[in-house]
């Protein structure tokens, strides 16, 4: 008896996917807010000052992503309703029960922390020069202080700079998380290993770096305001850094299991080649990986002009965002197109209208953008920067 | 002291009053007797010993239609279960006017005697289109006691 | 047939055997759980599965069903049949569970058996380990459960289930499995598979108690479990499973 899409023998329990397209999306947003803080970090924390034209913008993408990485997890579950459960009941021997808190945390003492003491001078400034509906919402914001004082201005920056410090790992909990989800899974021989936390954090890297160098040059160009070169000459640079680790992971994951060859092997191995070709070999490994390297590595081999630069980094930053997205594809669809049984393997449709379908999907990564356009008129990031 | 950091009170005051919110509101919210037997609601385990009963089992059946059942006990279906075949009668043993529906018997017979090289080998299967002929299993054999 | 005394003592037996019958289904049938004569404590529950008394009939598969009220293409229980060759490797089809057993094999030089499969019911679960809220647990008589009021449909225990066991139910929004008819074992009765397998090759079992055959079963038999290497502490025992089973 023939099931529709389906290759071999699968366990019949099996035939059907479980975590869909927004399964995909989700680590893919929370990697955008893990990579796009963590380049924030680098002006912060680590004192890379040719990249503080993009401080405030990272952190504003990072809270847009933020926001909507919920909604992926509440359309999927079967009873969204149920979800502060988590909040109530959290089972400890669980990495998805970890989620609520760590979000809430990253949310509250990290992000908007630090957006707060960030902005708290402009705030405070909007506060007293705006007028109706807008003066109101900065009034909000101030949380009822006005002293900007230069003193209380030094402060600032102080908390500031510890926040930013705990929110470097606060970052890496965030995304490595849903990694551990994954990697700890030992039913499913695609998922479990102990490297998924790390190659998913250091795609998550390179994904945020690349969205927003992109957000950078787009905004730029927008707002028709001159690009830093030597900004985001030095976003390329670490971009390629991550890029090369990242690589160097997938590369270490991949040749271990030729190698090793063990029972999954021969399955995971026709997988790849049959189902995942294009997703995998085409857009993760060629696409989203092999071309951006080899764009970025010639940008530090070889001088090429202002205007070639700008066009390498953001070809490279689009194949990027494509490749990491890919590669959050071939890992969740990926482990759940083989069966366990190692006989057989099923197919995924996406459906098109459907609560977990492609229209939502894509309004789900559109959103974000909005939201970004909102806090950027808010929160205008580069009021410093016409001063200057 | 506090002049220039006071309005640091402020987002930590804001952080502390939904803590306080979210404890209250735990505290009304979680489910009764949470843990009392592990990381579950123990409601949970009355919850699913509610289900009703389909199968009323071979005990139950016996006790009404011992002819059959002494019929079955001296042959080659012994051990095979009264609902097996029958299908589900506890309703049936609930309420006798329910009258159950007389399976399909060629079908019942061919699930297990049609003869397949997976089946044991020293079970009884043929290749029921050699073997009747195209006749009904029970024209020949009595279904509680099979034998010719 | 003239009504004679053994006649009259026939009917006036059958009559209070009725009235019996009657009020012990009551108890049994009825929605509520009679109050408790069980006792989760003196029972450690598993399953014993003889491979070679499996004809591939699928009673157990049409049994569960209707007991449970499984959804149509979903599974609590299902037999696989698998096709050995020399070097081990098998083929493997279950249509639609083996819900109306299997259409023959054409061909018989093949190492050849039937295997029904279920949850296992492990002991050290991994399913119960990553459900976010404690939806699904062990019962304190070794029961893997789902909590349907309070699962939320995250589906993180079907992803770590081994065995393929779990799915989510399409009405209830819910992960439903096997519960080894846990309605039914608390009440004295054994599970709707083991009911009505003709020939025995499923059998609950019950570690805790000392008079259960499974005991010295054990002691005189070469079982496995399935998947072995999971270390799950699965508490379904095969016995005479093949090495090619997966």
């Amino acid at each position: 008896m023939m099931i529709p899409g389906v290759d071999g023998f699968m366990y019949p329990n099996e035939v059907e996917l479980q975590w869909s397209l927004l399964i995909v999306l989700y680590p893919y947003i929370t990697g955008l807010v893990a990579g796009a803080f963590i380049l924030a970090s680098l002006e912060r924390v680590f004192k890379v000052e040719a990249v503080r034209p993009t401080y405030r913008l990272a952190l504003l993408t990072a809270l847009a992503f933020l926001l909507v990485a919920p909604l992926p997890l509440q359309l999927h579950l079967g009873h969204p309703e149920r979800s502060f459960e988590m909040y109530l009941t959290p089972h400890t021997s669980s990495a998805m029960a970890m989620f609520g808190f760590v979000y809430l945390w990253y949310l509250t003492v990290v992000l908007l922390l630090e957006i707060w003491l960030e902005y708290r001078a402009d705030i405070v400034r909007l506060s007293q020069t705006t007028k109706g509906a807008t003066r109101l919402i900065y009034r909000m914001l101030t949380l009822g202080s006005q002293n900007v004082s230069t003193a209380s201005r030094i402060i600032d920056d102080k908390i500031g700079y510890t926040v930013t410090v705990i929110g470097i790992p606060s970052a890496f909990l965030l995304h490595g998380y849903v990694g551990f989800i994954f990697g700890s899974i030992k039913a499913n021989p695609w998922w479990s290993t102990p490297l998924m936390p790390i190659v998913f954090l250091f795609s998550a890297m390179v994904s945020g770096i690349a969205a927003v160098l992109l957000l950078y040059v787009a905004s730029m160009k927008l707002k028709k305001m001159p690009i830093d070169m030597r900004c985001i000459d030095t976003i390329a640079k670490y971009l390629f850094y991550t890029f090369v680790i990242d690589y160097t992971l997938e590369m270490l994951d991949l040749i271990h299991r030729t190698y090793e060859a063990d029972e999954s092997f021969r399955s995971l191995d026709f997988m790849v080649h049959t189902r995942l070709m294009f997703s995998h070999v085409i857009l993760q490994i060629f696409l989203g990986t092999l071309l951006p390297l080899a764009l970025l590595a010639s940008t530090q081999l070889w001088r090429f002009t202002e205007a070639r630069r700008r066009v390498m980094y953001v070809t490279a930053c689009c194949c990027t965002l494509v490749g990491i997205f890919a590669m959050r594809w071939n890992v969740v669809i990926g482990g759940q197109l083989f069966s366990k049984s190692f006989l057989g393997y099923t197919s995924y449709k996406v459906q098109f209208a459907a609560r977990e379908g492609l229209l939502m999907a894509i309004a789900l990564m559109i959103l974000p953008f909005l939201i970004f356009v909102v806090l950027v008129k808010l929160l205008p990031p580069w009021t410093e920067q016409k001063s200057a | 002291m506090f002049h220039d950091s006071g309005h640091l009170i402020r987002p930590a005051l804001v952080l502390l009053a939904a803590v306080v919110i979210f404890l209250v509101i735990r505290a009304a919210v979680i489910p009764k007797d949470f843990g009392k037997y592990g990381h579950y609601r123990p409601a949970a385990l009355a919850l699913v010993r509610s289900h009703q009963i389909a199968y009323a089992g071979q005990e139950t059946c016996v006790m009404c239609h011992d002819d059959q059942a002494n019929a079955r006990k001296a042959g080659k279906h012994a051990h095979v279960a009264c609902e097996a075949c029958h299908g589900p009668q506890a309703a049936h043993a609930n309420d006798p006017s329910i009258k159950p529906k007389l399976p399909e018997v060629a079908d019942l017979c061919r699930r297990c005697h049609e003869k397949d090289a997976a089946k044991p080998s020293g079970f009884p299967q043929v290749v029921t289109v050699e073997h009747s002929g195209g006749a009904k299993c029970n024209d020949c054999h009595q279904p509680h006691n099979p034998r010719m | 047939m003239d009504i004679s005394r053994r006649g009259l003592f026939h009917i006036g037996g059958k009559l209070l055997v009725v009235a019996s019958v009657g009020a012990t289904l009551e108890q049994i049938i009825g929605a509520e759980p009679p109050s408790d004569a069980y006792r989760m404590a003196d029972h450690w529950w598993g399953m014993l599965i003889d491979i070679d008394k499996c004809i591939g009939c699928g009673s157990c598969v049409r049994a569960c069903s209707q007991e449970n009220n499984v959804p149509k293409g979903y599974f609590r229980t299902w037999v696989e049949r698998y096709q050995v060759d020399e070097n081990q490797q098998p083929t493997v089809d279950s249509p639609d569970g083996a819900m109306n057993g299997f259409a023959p094999l054409t061909r018989d030089d093949l190492k050849a058996f039937f295997v029904p499969k279920l949850c296992n019911h492990c002991a050290d679960s991994p399913c119960v380990q990553v459900c976010p809220v404690g939806a699904t647990f062990v019962s304190p008589d070794g029961v893997v459960l789902v909590d349907k009021e309070y699962c939320l449909g995250c589906r993180y225990c079907v992803q770590a289930c081994p065995y393929g066991c779990r799915y989510l139910h399409p009405e209830t929004d819910t992960v439903d499995k096997c519960t080894l008819c846990y309605h039914r074992i608390t009440q004295g009765l054994t599970t709707a598979c083991c009911e009505n397998c003709p020939t025995q090759a499923r059998v609950l079992v019950d570690f805790k108690n000392p008079q259960d055959p499974v005991h010295e079963f054990l002691r005189k038999n070469m079982v496995q479990v399935l998947k072995p290497y999971m270390a799950t502490k699965a508490k379904v025992y095969y016995k005479d499973l093949d090495g090619s089973v997966r």
